[in-house]
């Protein structure tokens, strides 16, 4: 194995403590809406999910992982997320990560960060500096947010559904040409301008993450 | 366009341009007002006296495969300007393999107001059409912009349209959004881009004023919702079956605004 790959394990392992499993990534309002009832749905929404949240969280570590201006890319987060929930779970979820990373792989970039942003700033715009911290390159960083953008939901729906977890982890394998690609051109997109990294968004994911907010009762924070 | 057959097949380029300024008598004048090829800029009469209204007139029916399309609206400091159009704006395949792009530039200077308010764009089966829609506004200029797009003609499978909002306010950016869907998109059918769906549209608020009490989120019915932006900003985000509903929905959030 390549240098790096042992820590990429680390960090995208879904017991890292960032706090990840309290989240479906929009699949609880997906499974109620009955656009997930089974793996072949699972499947093409966490592919949806994949090309578009996952692209745009994916470039936003990556640039992140290559030196960007991590200010510049929150205020990026902010203007590429206009859910108020979904900015909200973004930097719960951020503040939580940077707890864990800060413990794991400590260094100034993420301290700096931490005193800027102290509710949190946005998950991947973190996870990608903890990769930078780790010592991992931008492109382990957006395979790290592409990875746990369908992990999440893919977990999710186990519980959710009783799916069976077999299944659930053959929709994630036969996502990974996928993941490889999202993340290939995530990796690529990091290398320009911050305003020309990718915006791609999920209209229904947006809509219905406000909606799941609302929820009186729900076994998932978002 | 190209007659010879030595030459190769390109599309149409075209590009208008309309300006608007304070008149100095408590209105907006339009020094600018151009367009070529399939492009038609009409005056037309505004209901409010004090402001402009110009109209994107009919004979856009035109993005065709290669064709590059742009319009640039500016409205400077203390203008205020309202763009609509008499059709909606259809993209067809082409003679050549290459997307066609439409080009939307927005500019509005302090204090400035610009309602952008086009008929829907159709993506027809068979056509590939990259559509940017950038606006940069000033501090204190306030923007209505409605985006729709509509997926295949009735009963037809859409073609492929990539769409991206970019919208930057006193400099920083305020949102920026970008839609990949039709033939070869993954996943855009499916749960969490469209679920089936065949319209989908953004109604965009910029007002920076200090005014009433901002738009709290919330869902409007099942497949929309209003979500105040990090900045001086509300975007309703609606996906519907047909342009018809979709259009209902967003004019409901047109409400927002008292102006």
């Amino acid at each position: 194995m390549r240098s790096g790959a042992a820590t990429l394990l680390v960090l995208a392992d879904g017991r890292f403590p960032a706090g990840g499993h309290a989240h479906s990534g929009g699949a609880e309002a997906a499974v109620k809406a009955g656009r997930i009832r089974d793996a072949a749905s699972l499947h093409r929404f966490c592919e949806g999910r994949l090309h578009t949240a996952g692209l745009t969280a994916a470039a936003l570590a990556a640039a992140a992982a290559a030196g960007a201006d991590p200010l510049a890319l929150d205020e990026a987060a902010d203007a590429r997320t206009p859910s108020p929930a979904l900015r909200r779970t973004a930097r719960r979820l951020g503040r939580q990560m940077m707890r864990a990373a800060r413990s794991t792989w400590p260094g100034p970039d993420l301290d700096a960060l931490a005193a800027a942003r102290p509710k949190g700033a946005h998950q991947p715009v973190v996870l990608g500096l903890t990769a930078r911290s780790a010592g991992l390159t931008p492109l382990d960083a957006a395979h790290a947010a592409a990875y746990e953008n369908v992990s999440g939901p893919a977990t999710a729906v186990v519980r959710l559904l009783g799916l069976d977890p077999f299944d659930a982890t053959a929709v994630l394998a036969r996502l990974a040409p996928g993941m490889e690609e999202v993340a290939r051109r995530a990796g690529e997109a990091a290398r320009g301008p911050v305003e020309d990294l990718p915006a791609a968004s999920a209209p229904l994911l947006e809509i219905t993450t406000e909606q799941h907010a609302a929820w009186p009762v729900r076994l998932f924070a978002s | 366009m190209t007659t010879a057959t030595a030459l190769p097949v390109t599309g149409v380029r075209a590009h208008a341009r309309i300006t608007a300024a304070p008149d100095g008598r408590g209105g907006t004048a339009l020094p600018l007002r151009s367009g070529e090829g399939p492009f038609a800029v009409r005056r037309t009469r505004s209901a409010d006296p004090s402001r402009a209204r110009v109209t994107l007139v009919g004979a856009m029916s035109a993005p065709l495969g290669g064709d590059r399309l742009a319009i640039e609206t500016r409205v400077r400091a203390g203008a205020a300007l309202r763009v609509d159009g008499s059709a909606a704006t259809l993209a067809l395949p082409g003679r050549t393999a290459d997307p066609a792009h439409w080009d939307v530039r927005l500019e509005v200077g302090e204090g400035g107001l610009l309602h952008w308010l086009p008929e829907p764009l159709i993506s027809a089966y068979g056509s590939e059409l990259r559509q940017s829609i950038r606006a940069e506004l000033a501090p204190g200029a306030r923007l209505v912009l409605r985006d729709e797009q509509v997926l295949g003609r009735a009963g037809e499978d859409p073609g492929r349209l990539t769409s991206r909002l970019t919208v930057r306010y006193a400099g920083r950016p305020l949102l920026d959004q970008q839609l990949d869907v039709g033939p070869g998109a993954p996943g855009w059918d499916d749960g969490a881009v469209l679920g089936g769906h065949r319209a989908v549209g953004q109604l965009l608020v910029v007002d920076p004023g200090p005014g009433g009490e901002p738009p709290q989120p919330r869902p409007l019915g099942e497949t929309a919702a209003v979500t105040p932006l990090a900045g001086p900003g509300v975007l309703v985000t609606a996906v519907a079956q047909d342009a018809l509903r979709l259009r209902r929905v967003l004019d409901e959030a047109l409400t927002f605004t008292s102006w």
